[in-house]
């Protein structure tokens, strides 16, 4: 299955924020698409985003690479980059990695747009 | 001898198809349902990692993968065509650690082919516990295996 992408504004206590809904496998071949997303928004001016990965069924290290990225980018605006997940095969991911300690993952897009810390 | 054998052109987009075929095979080999899902994401990292390898080398060779059903286990052998890359499951441990080091490891993964060929080894060498990465002079190979359960017996 390939990528598929979507975004839209939600207003949080926080302000503004991104949500990027994420479809698909998300590996070698269709990272540099969601990396493109990522740019995108940040180059737009949006800092803050939330990351939906509730629906993707693959993410390898090349797609945790892209996201780690999309961290960077928008740490240099002071802008933040949460995760939706809750499925154990993708978190599990980012245990391994440790990038539990780096990613805030929250269980709903509600949860991820109304965190302020 | 190998059970099924798959070559393919160094591009991105075969990994996929790589995935599938070795989750398929290890299936029919007994590997328990519960480690498919391992079985598919460590050996599309090795893939991965392989096809970044043949691309950045500039080799034209496919790359193999070698999927073997033993008596009590199954086996993957991806092998690329780069001599003495100096990679090592010893590699994607670090690479792990320096995950816990926050903003920090931002820069240790940012899009650069070589952060990204860490933190494959890295999630490799966290998800399978019988790993080996050796570079001969026919290039590197990562070997992976998992245990199968033994076939039910009819009645």
């Amino acid at each position: 299955m390939d990528l598929s992408l979507s975004t839209r504004n939600v207003s949080g206590p926080g302000g503004d924020r991104t949500v990027v809904e994420v479809g698909g496998e998300i590996d070698v071949y269709t990272a540099p698409k969601l990396r493109e997303q990522l740019v995108e928004l940040v180059n737009d001016g949006s800092y803050h985003l939330v990351v939906d990965m509730e629906g993707v069924d693959f993410l390898d290290s090349t797609g945790l690479g892209v996201l780690v990225g999309g961290l960077k980018r928008v740490r240099a605006h002071e802008g933040s980059l949460r995760l939706v997940c809750n499925q154990e095969r993708i978190l599990k991911i980012f245990r391994i990695t440790r990038l539990t300690k780096v990613f805030p993952i929250h269980t709903t897009v509600d949860e991820a747009v109304a965190a302020t810390d | 001898m190998a059970t099924v054998e798959l070559r393919f052109s160094a591009q991105p987009e075969h990994v996929r198809t790589a995935r599938l075929v070795a989750a398929a095979v290890a299936r029919r080999a007994g590997v328990d349902e519960a480690v498919l899902d391992e079985v598919r994401l460590a050996v599309g990292e090795a893939c991965s990692r392989a096809v970044g390898l043949h691309r950045s080398h500039g080799i034209t060779a496919p790359v193999k993968v070698v999927l073997t059903e033993e008596e009590k286990n199954f086996s993957i052998e991806v092998g690329d065509g780069v001599t003495g890359t100096g990679g090592g499951a010893g590699n994607g441990g670090d690479a792990a650690s320096g995950g816990s080091d926050g903003a920090s490891s931002g820069d240790l993964y940012e899009g650069d082919a070589e952060g990204e060929d860490e933190m494959g080894l890295a999630v490799i060498s966290g998800l399978v516990d019988d790993v080996e990465v050796t570079t001969g002079d026919d290039g590197g190979v990562i070997r992976m295996s998992w245990p199968t359960t033994p076939a039910v017996t009819m009645p």
